[in-house]
C-alpha cells in the first residue's frame, strides 16, 4: 500500500520530517507544504538525508507555499518534484492513503 | 473521488485554514466531492460569525460559510471541543443556559461519530493542522 505523507513543518524547527523518513517505505511520496518547504532547499544541512531519502521516495514540493515564502524553483533540490493545490488533490488520488506529520 | 477533510487549527492562528480552503477549492474545481469538513480541536473557532477581520484581510468565517452555500457543503464543528472553547448554535446555547449563540451559517454542531461516518464513506481522508 503506498502512502502521500504530508509534512508542514521546517525541519529546522520540529522533527516531523526526520519522524515521517524513519517510517516512510520505498515507492510512497512526501509532499512538504507549508512550512515543510524549507527541507526542499538546496545547501542545507538536510539536503543529504534528503538526498538518501529521495532514491526510494517521491518527494514533492507545494509551489504556492514554497512561493509565498520568496523562493523560486532555482532553490529547490533537483528531483524534487513542484505541485500546485490541483497537483495536491490528484497525489491524494495516485497514493492509497494520506497521512499527515502534524 | 469522495474526500473528507479534518481541519485541526482556528483562523488567523495557523495556516491550516487556509491550507484546507485552497486545496477543497481545488478538489471541487476538479469536480471531486467532498462530502464533510469536519473541525475539530481549536479548529472549531472557523465557526464562529462573530469574527470581524479587516476589511483588506480575508475572512476566513465569511469564506467557508460562501463555499458551504455554493457547494452544499456540510461543514461539521466538534460538539465537546466547541463547548470548551465557546461555539454555541441555539440549541446548545439553550441546552448550556448561556445568553447568546455564535455559530455562522452553513456550519452545524455535531459529534466526532460524524467524523468516523465520513472517514468510512469516503476514499480519501485529508488533515489539515499545525
Amino acid at each position: 500500500m503506498s502512502i502521500l505523507h504530508t509534512v508542514n513543518k521546517s525541519p529546522f524547527e520540529k522533527n516531523n520530517l526526520e519522524s515521517c523518513l524513519r517510517y516512510v517505505k520505498s515507492g510512497s511520496a512526501v509532499l512538504l507544504i507549508e512550512d515543510g518547504i524549507y527541507a526542499a532547499l538546496k545547501n542545507t544541512c538536510f539536503e543529504k538525508e534528503m538526498a538518501t531519502a529521495m532514491k526510494e521516495v517521491n518527494f514533492y514540493c507545494l509551489a504556492p507555499d514554497m512561493k509565498a515564502r520568496g523562493f523560486s524553483e532555482s532553490k529547490i533540490m533537483d528531483g524534487i518534484k513542484m505541485v500546485d493545490y490541483a497537483g495536491f488533490v490528484d497525489l491524494t488520488i495516485e497514493y492509497d492513503k494520506v497521512q499527515a506529520w502534524l | 473521488m469522495k474526500f473528507i477533510i479534518q481541519v485541526n487549527k482556528g483562523p488567523y492562528q495557523h495556516q491550516t485554514a487556509d491550507s484546507a480552503y485552497q486545496f477543497i477549492s481545488a478538489a471541487l474545481a476538479k469536480g471531486h466531492e467532498v462530502l464533510r469538513v469536519f473541525f475539530y480541536h481549536d479548529g472549531v473557532n472557523n465557526g464562529t460569525r462573530l469574527t470581524a477581520p479587516p476589511q483588506d484581510d480575508r475572512n476566513v468565517v465569511h469564506r467557508w460559510s460562501a463555499l458551504a452555500a455554493e457547494h452544499d457543503l456540510d461543514l461539521v464543528i466538534c460538539v465537546a471541543a466547541a463547548q470548551r472553547r465557546g461555539i454555541l448554535d441555539e440549541r446548545e446555547m439553550n441546552r448550556l443556559d448561556k445568553d447568546a449563540h455564535n455559530l455562522a451559517p452553513g456550519f452545524r454542531i455535531s459529534g466526532l461519530g460524524q467524523l468516523i461516518e465520513g472517514v468510512v464513506l469516503s476514499d480519501r481522508l485529508v488533515v489539515f493542522g499545525d
